[in-house]
């Protein structure tokens, strides 16, 4: 019998606990006490909550939450759904399934940033390819990213484009991971294949799909990147994220109202991820 | 990839590895209608083919093409052949411009990759080590780990912290941040990968005479190459495309990654398209690389230790 005291000695954890505990979890848990000041790095003023009333009251600021809401789960379901998709096809019979996996997954390797300069070149209302392609088929393209009311879903396609990738792979993962006999079974009770794919493949990958959707859904509500190199936030406020609205707070020299803003992130965060992910977690079938 | 991780995982994680290996074509498609499928699977291929380079490859081309053009052709933003080709100019340009800043930023990118990737493994595969083979102690500390997943940095106290033990601006700062930032992920990945490792090999070391240290670096840590590979990919594209917090914990001209380059740009040149894709096509090709040596690692790497996790 090993004696786990001596042979997994807990000064393993000590270098990584040591980087994670001051670079991360200092940091975070300081984020509760000086949200609640008026902060210049070198001194402070305890205010109280005027920060989190400043974030509820301000339209400029309260959008955020509308918007981080919207874009996240916008987002998460059309990595989930495409990524599905394209996930069943790229494991079927077909020939080109090793370059078209990698087709697929290039644009995760991309530069977020790169990406959205290059979507807002091609968005561009009247030079822009993606409007001159339409042109040519007699519809005129609307003002993807000067258009209030569907810059935000420009900004989410851009995201969704560069980010299915990373869910066709874990999707392609879970669904190979799925023993054969599962679909035997089915073919001798008679099954098709959209049958197979209803109750085989996506009960079977659950676990791949609620990996999908915390992924997608934390990383949709704190997204920063695409939003800046695309709208800056605008046009108005109308792409304006959490996370972009902390920026702007934080450039402004508005250290303690973008620490609030932080936190706000952080228990939005919370709040929406945790329920689900403990949701999924409980639903989750066994291979 | 993996939100969970628990000892009792060991067993499925091994099935899932022989399984995988004997399941690598799916049986959609019932013998019987094979040949009738055959014509139209052939036209699904040709469509997804079209599809895919229609939704991928269009914007590549079009990067690609205007990286090769001149200021003005450039501004047109179309997918036209270039008339006056000048990409080595254009190249030459950008790697010169203002003192060489995106030689420079090559170099501090690659530095804090490595750095950070280098960091990461060490200390997360000895803590995923220990963590699962200790009992109860990575259930203990799940939610203390999973918050790093989830919890976006909180970027002002993490300044002030950094300028309090004076890593502020320097690069070890900044390498040991984007450590911390990708602990969780790593070492989640690690967790679950060593329950796939029998506690038998640690107790034949141990009779043979092992401490902690060899049996960790002699015995265990190389049996870590698949999930260590899945670490560098995914860690270091991270890393290396990070922009957020390079803006907010490295900024300064000198201390320039390859992402605020693209930022130097628009500012400095409002629209010299050439130059700004010829920079986009530079700064993408060491991810490039990257994924041609790595990209079947990824697909194993993950089904291995990650979905399952």
């Amino acid at each position: 019998m090993i004696n786990s005291k001596k042979m997994y000695p807990l000064y393993f954890l000590l270098p990584a606990g040591i980087i994670y505990s001051v670079f991360f979890l200092l940091p975070t848990g300081m984020s509760f006490f000086y949200s609640m000041t008026w902060w210049t790095l070198d001194d402070w003023e305890f205010i109280g909550f005027d920060n989190f009333i400043q974030f509820f009251q301000e339209p400029s600021l309260r959008i955020g939450f509308r918007n981080t809401l919207i874009f996240a789960f916008t987002t998460m379901g059309g990595k989930v759904i495409i990524g599905l998709l394209l996930a069943v096809f790229l494991c079927s019979k077909i020939r080109n399934k090793n370059f078209l996996r990698s087709v697929v997954f290039f644009p995760v390797l991309l530069s977020t940033i790169a990406v959205g300069i290059t979507f807002k070149t091609m968005m561009h209302p009247t030079t822009g390819l993606i409007n001159t392609a339409l042109a040519k088929i007699g519809i005129t393209g609307p003002n993807w990213l000067g258009d209030p009311s569907i810059a935000l879903l420009s900004v989410a396609m851009t995201d969704i484009w560069k980010g299915v990738g990373i869910a066709t792979v874990i999707f392609i993962a879970g669904i190979m991971a799925i023993p054969n006999h599962y679909y035997e079974a089915l073919k001798i009770d008679g099954g098709n294949a959209f049958q197979g794919f209803w109750h085989v493949t996506l009960p079977l990958s659950r676990p791949a799909l609620n990996t999908v959707i915390i992924l997608a859904l934390i990383g949709g509500l704190r997204t920063f990147d695409l939003v800046w190199a695309m709208t800056g936030g605008g046009p108005g406020f109308s792409t304006d994220l959490l996370a972009s609205i902390v920026y702007k707070q934080y450039a402004g020299g508005f250290y303690g109202l973008a620490t609030a803003g932080n936190v706000l992130l952080f228990l939005f965060v919370g709040l929406i991820a945790f329920p689900i992910f403990k949701f999924l977690n409980r639903k989750e079938v066994d291979l | 990839m993996s939100l969970k991780n628990e000892g009792s995982n060991a067993l499925k994680e091994s099935q899932v590895q022989t399984v995988k290996t004997e399941n690598d074509n799916h049986p959609a498609v019932s013998p019987k209608k094979k040949k009738k499928k055959a014509h139209g699977l052939l036209a699904v291929e040709i469509g997804a083919v079209l599809a895919a380079i229609l939704f991928f490859g269009v914007p590549f081309y079009f990067v690609i093409v205007n990286s090769f053009k001149t200021s003005g052709e450039a501004a047109a933003m179309n997918l036209s052949w270039p008339n006056a080709f000048q990409a080595i100019e254009n190249y030459r340009e950008v790697l010169t411009l203002n003192d060489g800043i995106v030689l420079r930023a090559f170099m501090n990118s690659t530095i804090i990759t490595l750095g950070a990737i280098i960091t990461l493994i060490i200390v997360c595969s000895m803590a995923g080590f220990v963590l699962q083979r200790r009992p109860g102690l990575s259930k203990k500390l799940n939610y203390v780990i999973l918050a790093g997943l989830m919890i976006p940095p909180s970027i002002v106290p993490t300044i002030w912290v950094l300028q309090s033990i004076g890593l502020f601006k320097t690069m070890p700062g900044i390498i040991f941040l984007e450590s911390a930032l990708h602990f969780s992920f790593a070492t989640l990945l690690y967790t679950a990968f060593v329950a796939t490792i029998p506690k038998e090999l640690d107790e034949a070391a141990l009779i043979d005479g092992c401490g902690p240290f060899s049996l960790f670096f002699r015995i265990i840590f190389p049996l870590l190459k698949p999930v260590t590979s899945t670490v560098i990919v995914l860690s270091s594209i991270q890393i290396y495309n990070d922009f957020e917090n390079m803006l907010y914990f490295f900024p300064g001209a000198d201390n320039a990654t390859v992402q605020l380059t693209l930022y130097n740009f628009t500012g400095l040149y409002g629209t010299s398209y050439h130059l700004l894709f010829a920079d986009v096509i530079m700064i993408s090709i060491p991810p490039l690389i990257l994924f041609i040596f790595f990209n079947k690692k990824i697909v194993a790497g993950m089904t291995a230790g990650a979905v399952k996790g």
